[in-house]
C-alpha cells in the first residue's frame, strides 16, 4: 500500500477517465449520458482514492509525505517530484471533492459539447491536484499555468453573453503575473542550482535578491488570490462562467495564490515576507472593507458572492502574513471553508439560474414559498459565509483575527469590521431573494430542489457543520507543518529586528 | 441530568425542524412542549444540587478548537449563576412554548415556529453554561440567529424582514467589540478559559495593553470591549435601536427572547466576568453610567409610545439599564436577582399584551383599544399583577429586586453610583406612569375600536391563560422567595464562587443599612407615577393632548425616540450606500478596469483578432502564448548553459 504511487494515481486517474470519454460512441442523449456517468464515476473514484491521503497521513511530522521522485529533464536537473504535507493535503482533497460535485451540478445545465466540457473538468482536476502536490518548481509551474487552459475554455465556451471579454480579462491578468513568477523561478535556479522545493526551503537567499523575488511572486499570487486592486477580473469571470466553473474558480483557483504565499513566499523568502508584511496588511484591509462595501451595491447575485470572496481572501492573506500559529492555521481553515462555502453559494445561484435564467436579485423574491428546502440550504451557507459560530466559517475567521490581534491590533480592528459588513450584504441579498411575498409570475411555478441537487448540497452541508463543530481532524493535520513554517518565519522576524537595531 | 437539561431543546429543534412535516402541527407542539417540560423540570434539582448542595461542576463534551496555546472544548460549566439562568430560561421557555400552542393556532408554519423557539432555548443554554469565552460567543451569536429568524418569522412582511436584519446587524456591531475583547483576553491571559482568566486577573490588574497605537490599562480596555458586546445584546443606549423594531416578531417571541432571556445575556456576561470587571473600576463606572442613562432614556421614550408592545419593549430596555448599573456598582447579585424577577413579570406583561392583541383581532395600537376590562377580566388582572411587579409596588417581585438595586447604587457612595441612583429614582416614577398609562389606555375609557372588533373581544383560551397564571405566580412570589438567597444573608452560601466582589466594593452589604428615605423614595415615586397616570388618562383625558401641544418639541423628541434611527441613517447607513456605489462604479469600474485590463485588453484583442485569422478557436491563442513562454524558458536555459 505504501509503495503505491498514490499521488500520481490521484493526479492521472482523471486523465484515464478522459481516455474513456474519448472512446464513447453513440447517439445524442445516450452518448451524453454515458459521458456524464464516466466523468462522475472517475471523479468519485479519484475522490475516494484521495481520502487515503488523509487516513494514512502521519500528522506527527512536518515532512513531505507520499513522496515520489523521478528524473524528468535531467539536463536541467528537473524532477518529477511529488509530495504533500499538512498544508497542501487538504487542498488536494478540496479539489477532488469539488470535481464530482461540479460534474453533478452540470448534469442538466450543460447540453452542448458535453464531451468537451467533461474533459475540460477532468483535465482541470489533474492540473489542480498536480499543482498542490508538485515539489519541483518547473513541475509546479507547468501545473500552475496548466490550470488556466481548461478554465479559460470553460468560461470562453460555456459562459454567458460576455464570456469572451471575461475570459480574456481572466487570462490577461493571470498571465501577466505568471511571467514574472517564471523569471523569479529561473533566478532562484541560477542562484541555488536546483528546482527542488524542499531543498530550497532550507536554502537562505541573499536579502537583496529576496526582495525582488518576493515582488515577482507577489505579482503572480496577488492576481490569483485576488488581492485589491488586481481583483476586477474575478467578478466578471464569475458572472460569465457556468455554475460549475464558478465553483472551481472560487473553490480551488482562488486558493492557488494564497497557497503560493504559504508554500513559497514565506518559507523561501522569510526576510522579504517580514519586510513586505505591512504592504500585505494594507492591501488586505482595503480589500476587506472596499469589496464588502462594493458587494453591498451589487444587483447581480454572482457578482455579490464574487466580491465577498475577495473580502474573505483578505482575511486569508492577513492571517498568513501575521505569521503565528493561530493566524496561519486560521488562514488555511478560512481557505478550506471558503472553498466549499462559496462553491455552495455559487451552486445556490446556479439552482435558480437553471430555472429562471436570471442572476438579477430583483428578478427574485419570496422563493421560500415555493422552495422551502432551498431556502434552508441557502440559509446554512449564508450563515457559514458570515461566520456564525458552529459553522466552518467561524473557526477560520476567529483564528485569523485572534492571531492577527497578537501581531497588530489595528489590523485586527479594521479587519473585524468586515464581519459586520459581511453580514450586511449577505442578509440583505437573502432577504430580497428568499423572503417577501411571491408576486412575480415567472416564479409562481418554480420547483424546489431535485434529488440530484440535494445530493450536490448534502456533502457540503455536512462539511460546514463538521468543520464548525469538530474541526479537530482538520486542525490536527495542520499543526506540525504550520508549526515549522511559523518557527522559520519567527526566526526571520527576529533577524530583521536585530538588523534594524544594528542599523540604528 | 445536566447534559439533558441543555441538549433536550436541541433535540426538540432538530426533531420538530426536520420532521415537522410528518409530525404535523399537533405532533410538533407535543414533542417540543414535552421535551421542554422535561428540561424545565430537570432545572430544579440542578439548582438545588449546585447552589444549595454545592456540587458545581464542569462537564467536558469534546474538543472544539485547538491551535497553538488556544485549547477550547465544548463543555458545560455549572455553578450557581448558570443554574439560576438555566432555571429561568427553561421555565420561561416552557411557558412560552405552551402559550404559543394557543397563540399561533391557525398559523401555516407551526412546526417551524416551535423549532425556532427550541433552537433559541438551546443556544441560550449554551451561552449560560459556557466554560470559556468562545463558547459564550457561540451561544451569543446563536441566540442572535434565532432572534433573527423569529423576528422575521412572518417573512411576507417587509417590516419584519427589515427588523430582523437590523437586529442581526446591530448585534454584530456589539459582537465586533465582544470579539476584540476575546482576542485581547487571549493576548493578555494566553487562554480563553474562564477559570484560567479569573485566576490570573488579579495579577494583570494595572498592566498596560498596546491597543490601536495607545498604551492603555489592559483590563479596562478589555472590559469595555466586552461591554460593547453586552450593550448590543442587551439593547443599551446607542445600540438599543433594534429592540423596539424587534417587536415585529410574534408576541411569544417578544416575551421569551426580547424580554425574559436573550436581552439579559449582556447582564449575565458582566456578572459572569465579575472577577475581571472587579479589577477594572473605570470600566465598572462606565457600565453604571451607561446603564443608568439607558434606564432613564428608555423610560422617557416609553411615556409616549402608542404601540402596546413598543411600550413594553422600551420598558425592557429601561429595566436592563437598572440591571447594568447594579452590576456597575458591583451589586452583581442584585442585578441577577432583578434579571430573574424581571424575566417573570416582563414575560407576563408581554404574554398578557399578546392576549390583549389576540382579543382585539391583531390590533396593537392602544389608541384603538379601551373599554374592555370587564370583557377580559383575567387578562386585565394579570396585566395588573405584571405592572405592580414592574412598578416595584411592595411585596411584588419587582419591589425586592429593584429596591435592592437602587439601595446598592446609593450605598456605593461613588459619583456614578449617585448618578445611577437619582436617574433610577426618576425612571421608577416614569415606569409606574407608563405602565398605568398602558393599562388605562388598553382597558378603560370608551371603546375606540370599531364595532366589528369589539364584538369579537374575548378572553383567550386556557392554553394561553394557564401559562400566564404560572408567570403571575412568579411575578408575585419570586422576589419574596429569592430575596434571602440572592441578596440577603444567605447570599454567600448561595453564590459561592460564581460571583466575585472585592471586599472594598460592598454596595450590597451596605445597602441593608441605608437611611429609611432611600428605601421609601422608590415606593413613593411609584405611587406618584400611578396617580399621575390616573389623572391623565382616566380623570382628565384632555390633559395629555394639551401637554403634548404645550411642549411639542419635547413630545416629538420622545415620540421619535430621541431621533436615534434618523441619526444612524445619516451617519452610517446612507454614507455606506453612497460609498458602496461610488467604489463600485468609480473605483472598480472607471479607475482600476479603465486604466488596467480594459485598456490593455483592447490592444490585445486587436492582436488576437489578427491571430485568429490564422487559426480559429481560443485554444490556439493560449497555445500561442504558452509557446512564447516555452521559448523564453529555453532561451534562458541556453544563456545559463553558456554562461
Amino acid at each position: 500500500m505504501h509503495d503505491w504511487p498514490l499521488l500520481s494515481l490521484i493526479i492521472f486517474l482523471p486523465l484515464v477517465g478522459v481516455g474513456f470519454i474519448l472512446l464513447i460512441r453513440g447517439e445524442g442523449e445516450t452518448q451524453n449520458r454515458n459521458i456524464r456517468n464516466v466523468a462522475l464515476w472517475t471523479s468519485l473514484a479519484t475522490f475516494v482514492l484521495s481520502t487515503l491521503l488523509w487516513t494514512n497521513f502521519d500528522s506527527s511530522t512536518a515532512a513531505f509525505q507520499f513522496e515520489e521522485k523521478l528524473p524528468w529533464i535531467s539536463a536541467f536537473d528537473i524532477y518529477y517530484h511529488l509530495g504533500v504535507d499538512g498544508i497542501s493535503v487538504f487542498f488536494v482533497l478540496l479539489s477532488t471533492l469539488l470535481t464530482p460535485i461540479c460534474v453533478l451540478a452540470s448534469w442538466e445545465a450543460i447540453q452542448k459539447h458535453v464531451r468537451e466540457y467533461m474533459i475540460a473538468f477532468l483535465v482541470l482536476e489533474t492540473f489542480m491536484v498536480g499543482m498542490f502536490c508538485a515539489l519541483d518548481f518547473i513541475l509546479f509551474y507547468v501545473f500552475f499555468e496548466g490550470v488556466l487552459i481548461p478554465m479559460f475554455l470553460i468560461i470562453g465556451i460555456w459562459g454567458g453573453p460576455r464570456r469572451i471579454y471575461a475570459a480574456f480579462k481572466f487570462f490577461l491578468y493571470t498571465l501577466a503575473g505568471s511571467v514574472l513568477m517564471l523569471l523569479a523561478i529561473l533566478t532562484i535556479f541560477f542562484y541555488a542550482d536546483t528546482f527542488d522545493i524542499p531543498t530550497l526551503m532550507t536554502t537562505r537567499l541573499p536579502l537583496e535578491m529576496q526582495y525582488w523575488l518576493w515582488l515577482a511572486f507577489m505579482a503572480s499570487f496577488a492576481v490569483k488570490v485576488p488581492m485589491w486592486p488586481v481583483h476586477t477580473w474575478l467578478p466578471d469571470a464569475h458572472v460569465e462562467a457556468p455554475t460549475a466553473g464558478s465553483v472551481i474558480l472560487a473553490g480551488v483557483l482562488l486558493k492557488m495564490g494564497a497557497y503560493g504565499f504559504l508554500r513559497f513566499s514565506i518559507p523561501l523568502l522569510p526576510e522579504a515576507s517580514v519586510y513586505f508584511t505591512p504592504l500585505i496588511y494594507s492591501l488586505s484591509i482595503i480589500a476587506i472593507i472596499y469589496t464588502s462595501l462594493v458587494a453591498l451595491a451589487q444587483t447581480d447575485m454572482k457578482k455579490l458572492i464574487a466580491y465577498s470572496s475577495v473580502a474573505h481572501m483578505g482575511f486569508v492573506t492577513i492571517g498568513i502574513f501575521a505569521g503565528n500559529t493561530q493566524s496561519v492555521e486560521g488562514a488555511i481553515v478560512v481557505m478550506l471553508s471558503h472553498g466549499f462555502v462559496s462553491a455552495a453559494l455559487f451552486l445556490c445561484v446556479g439552482v435558480v439560474y437553471d430555472r429562471i435564467h436570471s442572476r438579477e436579485i430583483s428578478d427574485y423574491g419570496g422563493l421560500v414559498h415555493r422552495m422551502p428546502l432551498y431556502a434552508f440550504v441557502f440559509m446554512v451557507f449564508m450563515m457559514a459565509s458570515v461566520g456564525l459560530p458552529g459553522t466552518s466559517g467561524f473557526v477560520g475567521e476567529f483564528l485569523v483575527l485572534l492571531g492577527v490581534f497578537q501581531a497588530n491590533t489595528w489590523v485586527a480592528f479594521l479587519a473585524a469590521t468586515g464581519i459586520i459588513l459581511g453580514a450586511a450584504y449577505m442578509l440583505w441579498m437573502y432577504r430580497r431573494v428568499i423572503f417577501g411575498e411571491l408576486t412575480k409570475d415567472t416564479l409562481k411555478r418554480i420547483l424546489d430542489l431535485s434529488p440530484r441537487e440535494i445530493l450536490v448540497f448534502a456533502p457540503l452541508i455536512l462539511l460546514v457543520f463538521w468543520m464548525g463543530i469538530y474541526p479537530e481532524p482538520f486542525l490536527d493535520v495542520l499543526h506540525e507543518s504550520v508549526g515549522q513554517l511559523v518557527e522559520r518565519y519567527e526566526l526571520a522576524r527576529i533577524a530583521s529586528e536585530n538588523l534594524a537595531l544594528a542599523g540604528h | 441530568m445536566y447534559t439533558a437539561a441543555i441538549f433536550l431543546p436541541l433535540l426538540s429543534a432538530i426533531l420538530v425542524g426536520f420532521f415537522g412535516r410528518w409530525l404535523g402541527d399537533r405532533g410538533s407542539q407535543l414533542v417540543a412542549c414535552g421535551l421542554m417540560f422535561v428540561a424545565a423540570v430537570l432545572a430544579v434539582p440542578i439548582l438545588n444540587d449546585v447552589a444549595l448542595e454545592g456540587h458545581g461542576q464542569v462537564i467536558r463534551i469534546f474538543s472544539w478548537i485547538e491551535s497553538g496555546a488556544l485549547d477550547i472544548a465544548w463543555s458545560l460549566k455549572f455553578d450557581t449563576l448558570t443554574a439560576v439562568m438555566v432555571l429561568v430560561v427553561n421555565v420561561v421557555s416552557l411557558v412560552v412554548h405552551v402559550y404559543s400552542v394557543g397563540y399561533m393556532h391557525g398559523d401555516p408554519s407551526v412546526p417551524r415556529f416551535m423549532a425556532y423557539l427550541s433552537l433559541f432555548t438551546f443556544f441560550m443554554l449554551m451561552l449560560v453554561s459556557a466554560n470559556d469565552l468562545v463558547q459564550l460567543y457561540f451561544g451569543w451569536e446563536g441566540v442572535g440567529l434565532a432572534s433573527y429568524l423569529l423576528i422575521g418569522f412572518w417573512y411576507d412582511k417587509p417590516s419584519a424582514n427589515a427588523a430582523a436584519i437590523k437586529a442581526f446587524l446591530v448585534n454584530r456591531v456589539g459582537d465586533f467589540g465582544f470579539g476584540l475583547g476575546i482576542f485581547g483576553i487571549f493576548f493578555l491571559f494566553d487562554s480563553v478559559l474562564l477559570d484560567a482568566i479569573f485566576a490570573s486577573a488579579p495579577d494583570k490588574a494595572g498592566t498596560t495593553l498596546h491597543f490601536l497605537g495607545l498604551d492603555l490599562d489592559a483590563l479596562t480596555v478589555l472590559c469595555l470591549l466586552l461591554f460593547v458586546g453586552a450593550m448590543g445584546k442587551s439593547a443599551q443606549l446607542g445600540l438599543h435601536t433594534w429592540l423596539p423594531d424587534a417587536m415585529e416578531g410574534p408576541t411569544p417571541v417578544s416575551a421569551l427572547i426580547h424580554a425574559a432571556t436573550m436581552v439579559t445575556a449582556g447582564v449575565f456576561m458582566v456578572a459572569r466576568l465579575s472577577p475581571v470587571f472587579e479589577y477594572a473600576p473605570i470600566a465598572l463606572n462606565v457600565v453604571a453610567i451607561v446603564g443608568a442613562t439607558t434606564a432613564f432614556f428608555a423610560a422617557t421614550v416609553g411615556l409616549v409610545q402608542n404601540d402596546i408592545k413598543r411600550v413594553i419593549a422600551y420598558s425592557t430596555c429601561s429595566q436592563l439599564g437598572y440591571m447594568f448599573f447594579a452590576a456597575g456598582v458591583s451589586a452583581y447579585a442584585a442585578s441577577i436577582f432583578h434579571l430573574m424577577t424581571h424575566a417573570f413579570f416582563k414575560a407576563l406583561l408581554f404574554l398578557a399584551a399578546g392576549s390583549v392583541i389576540h382579543a382585539f383581532s391583531g390590533e396593537q395600537d392602544m389608541r384603538k383599544m379601551g373599554g374592555v376590562w370587564k370583557k377580559v377580566p383575567l387578562t386585565y388582572t394579570l396585566m395588573w399583577i405584571g405592572s405592580l411587579a414592574l412598578a416595584g409596588v411592595p411585596f411584588f417581585a419587582g419591589y425586592y429586586s429593584k429596591d435592592m438595586i437602587l439601595e446598592s447604587a446609593y450605598a456605593a457612595h461613588t459619583l456614578p453610583g449617585q448618578y445611577a441612583f437619582w436617574l433610577g429614582i426618576g425612571a421608577a416614577a416614569l415606569t409606574a406612569f407608563y405602565s398605568w398609562r398602558l393599562i388605562l389606555m388598553t382597558f378603560h375609557g370608551k371603546p375606540r375600536a370599531d364595532a366589528d372588533v369589539m364584538a369579537h373581544v374575548h378572553e383567550s383560551p386556557k392554553i394561553m391563560t394557564l401559562p400566564l397564571i404560572v408567570l403571575a405566580l412568579g411575578a408575585i412570589f419570586a422576589g419574596y422567595i429569592g430575596y434571602e438567597f440572592f441578596v440577603g444573608h444567605g447570599m454567600e452560601a448561595f453564590w459561592r464562587d460564581a460571583i466575585l466582589v472585592l471586599p472594598s466594593h460592598s454596595a450590597i452589604q451596605d445597602a441593608h443599612h441605608v437611611p429609611a428615605w432611600v428605601k421609601q423614595l422608590p415606593i413613593a415615586m411609584g405611587v406618584i407615577g400611578i396617580a399621575l397616570a390616573y389623572l391623565f388618562y382616566l380623570f382628565a383625558p384632555k390633559l395629555p393632548g394639551l401637554l403634548a401641544g404645550r411642549v411639542d418639541g419635547l413630545y416629538r423628541f420622545l415620540l421619535n425616540k430621541w431621533y436615534f434611527d434618523e441619526l444612524y441613517d445619516r451617519l452610517f447607513v446612507n454614507p455606506a450606500k453612497w460609498l458602496a456605489h461610488g467604489l463600485w462604479k468609480q473605483g472598480d469600474g472607471a479607475l482600476i478596469d479603465g486604466v488596467g485590463p480594459d485598456g490593455v485588453a483592447a490592444a490585445t484583442r486587436d492582436l488576437a483578432r489578427r491571430a485568429s485569422r490564422l487559426q480559429s478557436g481560443y485554444v490556439y491563442h493560449y497555445a500561442f502564448a504558452m509557446l512564447i513562454g516555452v521559448a523564453g524558458l529555453i532561451t534562458w536555459f541556453f544563456i545559463g548553459e553558456m554562461g
